[in-house]
């Protein structure tokens, strides 16, 4: 039949509403009414008395890992684990197991999304022809299938030359280059943060600079094409000033910001604990409190997961060898409550809109809580404390050091499309 | 006065206390390498297996004649390819060992943080025999030892390291014992190698090798690797050799009674010249002697934290 939601509190950036209490009517999928006191029969009634509803939120930046790599992740697993944290849409980076650098691929992870995801998929396609930096893809091509961005995640374009092209080329589809922002030669072999910690510990450092160059090596580039970028995972102070200075500018530039990254520093990997090994590195008290700054005066556009899965026997090994990354999708919302609403940070519409400026920098259509939308929903009980356990992880891989952590503020109800796919904190498909 | 410990991961984490026992017990050890039998029965019925995943002689042969000399028995695991080469995780090789029942796991790895990571997931003691340039603990120990055998004391002392202090083991678990012991710690070399960062701590760092010697009581030379040139690390060896070459000639000004120190093995004719290695001041064969007596004291002091837990048990 369809649903009610009761004495909602409206947080919706997308349509400028910031905390009027209405009452949503969902039938066949749509909103078809946003009033108060909406009286009906036969409607399956959420009490959100108390609780933020947003516009069903955005996580521009995971890894679902298929096809490949699907003992650490699938999509199956992976969009129960974002329906888990109030994500209705999610966008798939390429760097899968073979890359998804063809229309083939897009079709691949679309028709699996289709078949077997609860969650809205977006595929970002490869930069380069098998990530390998050398030469485009059909961006064209890839575009009109769907892919939403292109990216070479994980890797950096390092050929400036084919980054230009890039940025000019991808003009004509209105698509962002998300960058991967490394440059290979400084950040070598390192494992985590170049500072005081890494010199101790004997972790061989990545600089902060290899960030830096590459992101101003970007801006130059993205003034001189007029493209698009976006600034994957930025991490470090020097990253955020020239950012904040691009786009004083008017230079076209996004970016987004992990929540690993403005909560954690590298003194976490003081014990070598591979879970805190993440790429771009857990960087320095003062580098995570720019990113905070940055955050608060608008300069980070987006807060992103990078939901890295990897399989324990993997992450179980030397700190060298142990890959890069953690989990993020069921953490996010919990952590921007937790570390940012709450220490009032950022306000509650604020963060939200962190949270769905996705669907800006992707083009994605979104008209947010109107009447005759998609009825794309997330509630978030901001008051709701709970501890992480390992096992209630839904995502394939527990690859997180937050487990055990106690969390105020969560996701309660995720809808995608007018159907419940999480609440109360359980999945329902 | 009890070593609370139970693995020797790093010096960082040690108090001077600690410290001070380790070279105290180291002392009757040595006594006993002059009688004519070098046994004692501490390690008897115990297994102690040598674990590296790195080339080394020195080390291992110096942990394996400790642990003989204190009646333990010995397995050497030496594995030329790291574990994930080999197939066998290294967790799944440790926990082998300790399904044989070792009692104590000394490993050598070219990854910092691995002693740390086995501690805490297998039940044996583990002795850190160096991980990559974290630190070397037991060097450093024997270090001290020698330093505090010759000088009679450490603190108040002016020790130079030279050398590749960034990608060094042996320097950093030396820092954090010549501090803890109150000595003053110059670190020399390259810029590249010995980076400002490191004058923290109340470290001073020189680039001027005759500014570094002046007024030193001692001069640690380590071992530069000569990879790190291909690294791009330092030009050449040659001109590594004319700037921070320990020889007659920088050590013209030195203190004439300063101890000259090199872990091993030596570049002869790169960071240390033949005449400095072999010359008077020289102490660096006796630094293989008290390896042994300082490996020993540490082996002994586990030990006998082992003998206190299973009595637990027992009760």
């Amino acid at each position: 039949m369809g649903f009610l939601i009761k004495e909602a509190t409206l947080l919706d950036p997308i349509n400028s509403e910031n905390g009027s209490v209405r009452d949503i009517l969902v039938e066949n999928g749509r909103i078809v009414r946003i009033g108060e006191n909406i009286q009906t029969k036969g409607h399956e009634v959420f009490d959100c008395k108390g609780k933020y509803v947003t516009p069903g939120l955005i996580d521009m930046h995971c890894h679902l890992r298929e096809p490949g790599r699907e003992d650490e992740e699938k999509i199956q697993t992976g969009t129960r684990s974002a329906a888990m944290g109030g994500f209705t849409s999610v966008a798939a980076m390429p760097n899968t197991t073979p890359p998804v650098d063809s229309v083939l691929g897009v079709k691949f992870v679309q028709m699996l999304a289709t078949r077997e995801g609860i969650v809205n998929v977006y595929p970002i396609a490869a930069i380069t022809k098998k990530m390998e930096g050398e030469e485009l893809t059909e961006i064209g091509d890839l575009t009109a299938q769907g892919a939403v961005a292109i990216s070479d995640d994980g890797l950096c374009v390092m050929n400036a030359e084919l980054m230009r092209r890039a940025l000019e080329y991808s003009k004509m589809f209105d698509i962002p280059v998300i960058q991967h922002s490394e440059d290979k030669n400084l950040s070598a072999d390192g494992m985590m943060n170049e500072g005081e910690i890494s010199l101790w510990l004997g972790l061989k450092g990545i600089p902060s600079v290899a960030e830096e160059v590459i992101v101003s090596r970007d801006i130059l580039l993205a003034k001189y094409t007029s493209g698009r970028l976006h600034v994957a995972h930025v991490s470090t102070k020097g990253s955020v000033e020239l950012i904040r200075k691009a786009k004083q500018e008017k230079i076209k530039v996004t970016c987004e910001v992990t929540p690993h990254h403005f909560t954690l520093t590298d003194s976490c990997l003081k014990t070598f604990d591979s879970r805190y090994k993440v790429n771009p590195p857990l960087r320095s008290e003062e580098d995570r409190e720019a990113i905070i700054e940055g955050l608060k005066d608008g300069t980070i556009d987006a807060i992103a997961t990078d939901h890295a899965p990897h399989t324990i026997f993997e992450k179980e090994q030397e700190f060298d060898y142990a890959p890069f990354g953690m989990i993020g999708f069921e953490t996010a919302v919990p952590l921007v409550f937790t570390e940012l609403v709450h220490k009032k940070i950022l306000s509650p519409y604020v963060a939200i809109k962190k949270l769905l400026e996705g669907y800006k920098i992707l083009n994605i259509r979104n008209e947010g809580l109107r009447e005759g939308a998609r009825a794309d929903i997330t509630v978030i009980d901001p008051d709701f404390v709970f501890t992480y356990k390992k096992e209630d992880i839904i995502s394939k891989s527990c690859n997180t050091p937050f487990i055990d952590r106690e969390f105020r503020g969560a996701p309660i109800l995720t809808m995608v499309g007018g159907r419940v796919v999480m609440k109360e904190r359980k999945i329902l498909l | 006065m009890n070593f609370t410990h139970k693995h020797l991961l790093d010096i960082e984490s040690l108090s001077r206390e600690d410290i001070e026992l380790i070279l105290d017990t180291a002392i009757p050890f040595k006594e006993m390498f002059t009688r004519s039998i070098k046994k004692a029965p501490t390690l008897r019925g115990k297994t102690v297996v040598n674990l590296f995943y790195e080339p080394s002689t020195r080390t291992r042969i110096s942990f394996e004649i400790a642990e003989k000399r204190l009646s333990a028995d010995v397995v050497n695991v030496q594995t030329s390819s790291s574990s994930v080469v080999k197939g066998e995780s290294l967790i799944d090789t440790v926990k082998t060992l300790e399904a044989m029942k070792a009692d104590i796991v000394v490993i050598r790895h070219s990854c910092a943080g691995v002693p740390l990571f086995l501690s805490k997931r297998v039940s044996a003691s583990i002795i850190n025999a160096g991980d990559g340039r974290h630190e070397h603990p037991t060097q450093a120990l024997l270090d001290l030892f020698t330093i505090k055998e010759k000088k009679g004391k450490i603190e108040g002392l002016k020790v130079l390291i030279v050398g590749d202090i960034l990608n060094s083991r042996v320097a950093r678990s030396n820092i954090f014992g010549l501090l803890k012991l109150g000595a003053e710690v110059r670190l020399a070399g390259p810029s590249t190698l010995v980076p400002e960062s490191f004058s923290k701590k109340g470290i001073k760092v020189f680039h001027r090798l005759e500014e570094a010697l002046e007024d030193a009581d001692v001069v640690n030379i380590l071992r530069i690797q000569l990879e790190r040139q291909k690294q791009k690390l330092f030009p050449s060896i040659r001109e590594y050799n004319h700037l921070y070459g320990i020889d007659e000639k920088s050590l013209k000004n030195a203190k004439s009674d300063i101890l000259v120190m090199h872990p091993g093995p030596m570049n002869r004719g790169i960071e240390i010249s033949d005449l400095i290695a072999d010359g008077a001041n020289s102490v660096i064969n006796e630094q293989v002697t008290n390896g042994i007596a300082v490996r020993m004291s540490v082996l002994y002091l586990l030990a006998a934290n082992m003998k206190s837990e299973s009595k637990e048990e027992e009760n």
